[in-house]
């Protein structure tokens, strides 16, 4: 078996609205293995996005433990949180989340500069191959507003991956992008899946959630489904058939 | 995040917005200007008292005949004493600490001479009267104590008399005369400027004091005398000196109030000093005031500016910002934009500091201090009023600040 990468035990997150008590969470128990393309799936309110900040590290659960690479979160203080969001995860989210005017390459160099021990040598350089991985080679010095929304995303993508983290963590990642562009994104992240990244996905697309290797099913804060998908979709093949289909439009 | 890329990402913060920028440090930079301006024109006031009293002669003593002040009681008629020339070689005599001592012999009347005729002052004094007062002649030479022993009808004119009656010609060796009195002119003075009581001291003709008050006062009395201290330091003794002497010259007894007045040059120095200085102090004052709006205005556009750029530091702490890098970053944007107001305000400081000096009449001093001081100053508003807005920034909470709109 390969290594556990997230591992939850009874997860409890309870928010507190006025006198009301929100139970966003309650008692998720999960595992996800080094090398696995996860979709977490759940309509709105079910908990998805509380899940996601919780395994992101930008919120701590109210009980429960949440180990990350095998180390426990749970007790950790406001800058530990900061410096695992900065050396094990990878954001990726539905708005890109780019600084404007600031050149692509900036935007990926940004995650370097608050690693407090220099683990990459030069920044610049590995920004660059971040960028030219997810084929913005000749992107770089664009800001934002520049590109377009798929090229944006693969901007956040780069960022996510240039401090070589256990983890992407992506966020609606194509609920801003039209179909076509979505599937290349999702060809990006079965490609980098290939290459031995772990991916955790949130959203609420089943169309989309069939690219990843297993899909979580949350509602009303419960794993009401866990299954593996024996045939992902593959966005090479799905390309194809879009453009299969626009042409029979054209003809028709 | 380390210190070059801080400065950086600061800097190209600023400029992401050069307009807000500027209107933001505009008013740090009207602040350290006026502080700067302010205090020079102060430095410039004061400089200017202390020439004026300076070319008075600064160790000068003068001792006027009567009562210092009279205590709350009349003194009738006739009390008050006038002083003759024992006076001045008693003190001449016996006093220690006075290196210069002149009688002054005062005379008005019409002169007439070379072009026309002149209303001025003509002053029986003795030779040493140029020590005293720190003068020159600017050409001729001055009369001796061979002059005053035969009470010579020599004279000295100030610059402004020789500017009145010889425009043109060189004076010297010609007859002027004064209430019908020829003298000879054997010099000119140098030009002395306005005192600082706004007496004009070039109008007036120096003679010796025997021949003014024979030929001229006819009389006995001098006016008043004045002295020279043998230094700065020693006016105090040399003002005992002189009380005591007089005291003995006029025979008073000891409860009896001085029948003279001895005032010193140092004291009206230190007045005017110390009035100047209030003045400075008021001005750079009001001045800092405004620094310190400035500075208000520094932190209103912060807070905006951290309200606007949430989503940007949401962004950034969920990439592994830690609070203190964005207190930091904040931080250091509030105390660059002052800084640079502080820089630009020298700049203007100094542009204004040249008109002053050289299109107004008002003298401006910029004294390096001033500019550290407010320069530091200016440094110290951002980091004070930069501290709030640079707090709120970094206490953000990651999931609220991403979800901003």
């Amino acid at each position: 078996m390969s290594k556990i990468i997230i591992e939850t035990r009874n997860l409890v997150k309870t928010y507190k609205v006025g006198d009301m008590e929100v139970n966003a969470l309650k008692g998720i128990n999960l595992k996800i293995f080094e090398g696995e393309f996860v979709a977490i799936m759940g309509a709105s309110g079910s908990g998805k996005s509380t899940f996601m900040n919780v395994i992101g590290c930008l919120d701590q659960p109210t009980t429960g433990d949440y180990f990350l690479d095998n180390v426990l979160t749970s007790k950790l203080d406001k800058n530990q949180y900061a410096e695992i969001r900065n050396q094990k995860i990878g954001f990726v989210f539905q708005g890109f989340n780019l600084l404007s005017r600031t050149t692509a390459l900036e935007n990926v160099e940004l995650p370097l500069m608050y690693d407090r021990h220099h683990r990459i040598k030069d920044p610049k350089k590995k920004a660059v191959e971040v960028l030219e991985r997810v084929g913005l080679g000749d992107r770089m010095d664009h800001v934002p507003n520049q590109l377009s929304g798929g090229q944006q995303q693969r901007v956040a993508i780069a960022r996510a991956l240039v401090n070589e983290p256990s983890l992407i963590l992506a966020d609606e990642p194509t609920g801003n992008l039209d179909s076509k562009t979505s599937v290349e994104v999702f060809g990006l992240f079965q490609q980098l899946n290939k290459e031995g990244i772990t991916i955790v996905l949130v959203t609420h697309e089943r169309d989309y959630a069939n690219f990843s290797k297993r899909i979580v099913e949350l509602r009303d804060g419960k794993i009401i489904r866990d299954k593996e998908i024996e045939k992902p979709l593959t966005a090479t093949e799905e390309l194809e058939k879009l453009k299969t289909a626009e042409v029979n439009q054209e003809i028709s | 995040m380390k210190f070059k890329s801080i400065i950086t990402a600061a800097i190209k913060s600023i400029l992401k917005s050069r307009m807000r920028s500027l209107l933001t440090a505009l008013g740090i930079i009207i602040g350290v200007a006026a502080v700067i301006v302010m205090v020079s024109i102060g430095e410039g006031a004061q400089k200017q008292v202390q020439e004026q009293i300076a070319s008075l002669g600064s160790n000068l003593i003068i001792i006027y005949p009567g009562a210092s002040n009279s205590g709350g009681v009349s003194r009738g008629a006739g009390s008050i004493n006038r002083f003759t020339m024992d006076d001045v070689n008693r003190i001449k005599d016996e006093a220690t600490f006075i290196k210069y001592i002149s009688p002054i012999v005062r005379a008005g009347g019409q002169v007439i001479g070379g072009v026309g005729n002149w209303n001025t002052s003509t002053q029986g004094v003795s030779p040493e009267y140029l020590d005293i007062r720190a003068w020159k002649l600017s050409s001729g030479e001055f009369f001796t104590d061979k002059d005053v022993i035969s009470r010579s009808k020599v004279c000295v004119l100030g610059s402004e008399v020789k500017k009145n009656l010889f425009p043109n010609d060189d004076p010297i060796g010609s007859l002027v005369r004064i209430r019908n009195v020829p003298f000879k002119v054997i010099g000119v003075l140098e030009e002395k400027g306005q005192s600082a009581m706004g007496v004009n001291n070039d109008d007036l003709i120096l003679a010796p004091w025997s021949s003014v008050l024979d030929r001229l006062s006819g009389g006995r009395y001098i006016n008043f005398i004045q002295a020279s201290a043998t230094s700065l330091a020693q006016m105090p003794q040399a003002q005992a000196e002189l009380t005591k002497i007089m005291r003995e010259a006029h025979k008073i007894q000891s409860p009896e109030d001085d029948d003279f007045t001895i005032r010193n040059q140092a004291d009206l120095a230190d007045a005017a000093t110390a009035t100047t200085k209030v003045l400075t102090l008021l001005l750079g004052s009001v001045a800092g005031v405004s620094l310190i709006v400035g500075g208000i205005g520094i932190m209103n556009i912060m807070l905006v500016s951290v309200t606007e750029r949430t989503r940007e530091i949401g962004i950034r702490l969920s990439i592994g910002a830690r609070a203190t890098d964005i207190l930091v970053q904040f931080l250091t944007e509030a105390i660059m934009l002052s800084l640079s107001g502080g820089l630009i305000g020298i700049f203007l400081a100094f542009g204004m500091g040249y008109i002053l000096n050289n299109y107004t009449s008002q003298p401006a001093v910029i004294q390096p201090a001033i500019i550290f001081i407010s320069f530091a100053f200016s440094g110290a508003v951002g980091v004070f009023f930069g501290f709030y807005p640079a707090r709120k920034a970094a206490n953000l909470n990651p999931i609220d600040a991403l979800r901003y709109e």
